[in-house]
């Protein structure tokens, strides 16, 4: 009996019993489609989150401050009052700092702003000019923060599409309105473009003021709350991040980089850190799938142990008619198989089904990756193998006396 | 053809040993039709499983058409079963949900005959039991009778040294139990071998020879003279 044979034998089988067979494929179709879909899901939003971070501006470093220093005590990364706009302006005329091309002191904080009856809760930052070209912001309207309102302390402010909807509703102009904050009225002269994207430092969702009106007219204070660099290529990256860092740690007075009371994060640093974070996500939710392909996997030993049972007789029947002991394994084995290869097919396209759906709903990249489809199939193929042969092995064995008695 | 040459065959369990047969000895020829007599528990059951190599002697010799049947593995009793044996059972035992012609064609498949052969002499069997225009019945749209008929001709396909039937009429009507026997009677007189494993005397009677078994030993062996001829109307 050849290999052709026992697959038509098999399928023979398979489709006399469609229930049993269905019930037995719906275990895998939902292991492996929710490895796929699960992981995909995952990859997915990774990458948004890398797009996100890369659509705050490419060759970018962030100099934050270290919190601040009492005795053994450590404040805080990023709470600290320690950089100021001095320590901007050196790295932007320093004689050894060669690989920076533009430099953008920033101070934010969040603000209740108030224009008419409608009120939001939104990030105002104080920039200088910098900041559009380093972050890559563009307008839709209007213009940005000059050099002129930041040396002459304008009250003006450049809105983002969100906080104008919020503001003034849809499809009204907002340039040349007053809207009020801590006190003070300012005017809008700009609105930026829709960036997209949302959550964590969603750019459509801020109110951009002149440095220093924000420091001394807003909020009183002196120091920035971090200094965004850009440096010249991909390549000077690190060189700009070692200049700056030494010539900081000279300004502040340290020897030692460990005690530094700021520090220079790069765009990669900042991918880096998200991508870890999002890839343990993306193992877990792995990991959960996992366990759904081994319950499936147990309900397919658990159908063909059933089948067995139910199939003695007629596994007494084929050995009195000839069946040799390898013919009834394979049998076993073949249509184990076949189960696991079919649902995993069925539960691929399912799996790329879902993840359509679900990451256009929640509007991230929608990724297939081959890896997480391969080792889908692989594990359903080894599945079927390993869970197909202890009941074969226990078919195979019967004896066919017992086996043709069996009520 | 068959020689039984002193069998025994001993059961062990746990706690007891049963004989269920000692030192049973008989020759079966080419083209005699055999009752196998007896009353149960007296181990006509077990001399049916040597018979069908389906079982080992314990001691003694069981020569199949000069091939020794004793002491084999269970793969070359396999084969034996395969290329030797008809089996019909009390309870047809088809494969169920499945047409006449693939229950034929199951001993063929796993003697590795080819396809179209197969189809072939499923056909030409299905049409010697009288099955023509059922063939593509599946086995739970026939009658009792019918479906022992797919039986026989699936025991018949592969031209065995012997067709092996236990309790063949046991489980269906008497009517249709009486087209049984004539079939096997018209299946004799083409030249093969029938053993048949009866408890039922006028069943027996259809046969040209009756052995008889009472506690594991062979207790009678007579040729039927007056055998039961019915006009075979098939």
């Amino acid at each position: 009996m050849d290999i052709k044979e026992l697959l038509i034998e098999c399928f023979g089988t398979l489709t006399v019993n469609k229930m049993r067979t269905g019930l037995a494929v719906l275990g895998i179709v939902i292991g492996i489609g929710s490895v796929i879909a699960l992981i995909s899901l995952g990859q997915g939003s990774q990458k948004m989150i890398e797009n996100q971070i890369q659509a705050l501006g490419s060759n970018l470093l962030t100099v934050s401050p270290g919190g601040q220093q009492s005795g053994a005590v450590r404040g805080a990364q990023g709470g600290g009052t320690t950089l100021t706009l001095d320590d901007a302006k050196a790295i932007q005329t320093s004689s050894t700092i060669t690989t920076v091309k533009s430099v953008s002191p920033e101070f934010s904080r969040r603000a209740q702003v108030v224009a008419g009856k409608n009120n939001t809760n939104t990030q105002l930052i104080g920039v200088y000019p910098a900041y559009a070209e380093i972050k890559k912001l563009t307008l839709s309207s209007g213009s940005f923060i000059s050099v002129r309102d930041v040396e002459t302390m304008n009250k003006v402010a450049v809105i983002g599409p969100q906080v104008a909807t919020d503001l003034f509703g849809e499809g009204i102009s907002p340039i040349g309105k007053m809207i009020r904050t801590s006190g003070q009225s300012l005017k809008v002269i700009g609105v930026t473009n829709s960036k997209g994207g949302s959550g964590f430092m969603n750019q459509d969702d801020m109110i951009f003021v002149p440095l220093s009106t924000a420091q001394k007219q807003l909020f009183g204070v002196s120091h920035v709350s971090s200094i965004s660099i850009e440096a010249k290529s991909q390549d000077a990256m690190t060189e700009a991040q070692n200049q700056v860092g030494y010539l900081l740690l000279a300004r502040h007075k340290f020897n030692d980089p460990t005690q530094a009371d700021f520090s220079i994060m790069s765009q990669n640093d900042i991918m880096n850190t998200a991508s870890q974070v999002t890839g343990t996500f993306t193992t877990l939710l792995g990991g959960i799938a996992a366990i759904s392909l081994l319950v499936g996997g147990i309900g397919i030993m658990n159908i063909m142990l059933v089948t067995v049972t139910e199939r003695t007789r007629e596994i007494g029947l084929r050995k009195a008619l000839g069946a040799k002991q390898k013919t009834i394994i394979l049998q076993f084995l073949f249509e184990a198989i076949i189960l696991t290869i079919l649902g995993g097919i069925i539960g691929m396209f399912l799996g790329i089904g879902i993840s359509l759906v679900l990451s256009n709903m929640m509007s991230i990249p929608f990724t297939i990756s081959p890896s997480a489809i391969a080792l889908a199939m692989g594990v359903s193929s080894v599945i079927g193998v390993l869970f197909g042969w202890y009941p074969a092995q226990k078919a195979a064995k019967l004896q066919p006396i017992e086996a043709l008695r069996y009520e | 053809m068959i020689q039984i040459k002193d069998v025994s065959k001993l059961y062990k369990t746990e706690m007891i040993e049963t004989i269920a047969l000692s030192h049973v000895s008989f020759e079966i020829k080419k083209g005699e039709f055999v009752a196998i007599m007896g009353p149960s528990g007296s181990g006509k059951s077990t001399l049916m499983h040597i018979l069908g190599a389906l079982d080992q002697v314990t001691s003694g010799e069981y020569i199949l058409d000069g091939e020794k049947v004793s002491k084999l593995s269970d793969d070359a009793l396999a084969d034996i079963r395969n290329r030797k044996i008809g089996f019909i059972f009390q309870a047809f035992n088809l494969l169920p949900r499945t047409t006449a012609i693939k229950n034929v064609m199951l001993p063929m498949v796993y003697a590795g005959i080819p396809e179209n052969e197969r189809i072939e002499k499923a056909k030409k069997y299905l049409t010697l039991v009288g099955l023509a225009d059922r063939m593509y019945h599946t086995s739970n749209q026939l009658s009792g009778g019918q479906q022992q008929r797919v039986a026989i001709a699936r025991g018949l396909v592969m031209n065995p040294a012997i067709l092996l039937a236990d309790e063949p009429t046991g489980n269906i009507a008497s009517a249709q139990a009486a087209e049984v026997m004539e079939l096997f009677q018209k299946i004799n007189e083409e030249g093969h071998t029938i053993v048949m494993i009866t408890h039922e005397p006028d069943i027996a009677e259809y046969t040209g020879r009756i052995i008889t078994i009472k506690d594991g030993k062979l207790v009678g062996d007579k040729i039927n003279k007056k055998q039961k001829k019915i006009e075979v109307k098939l």
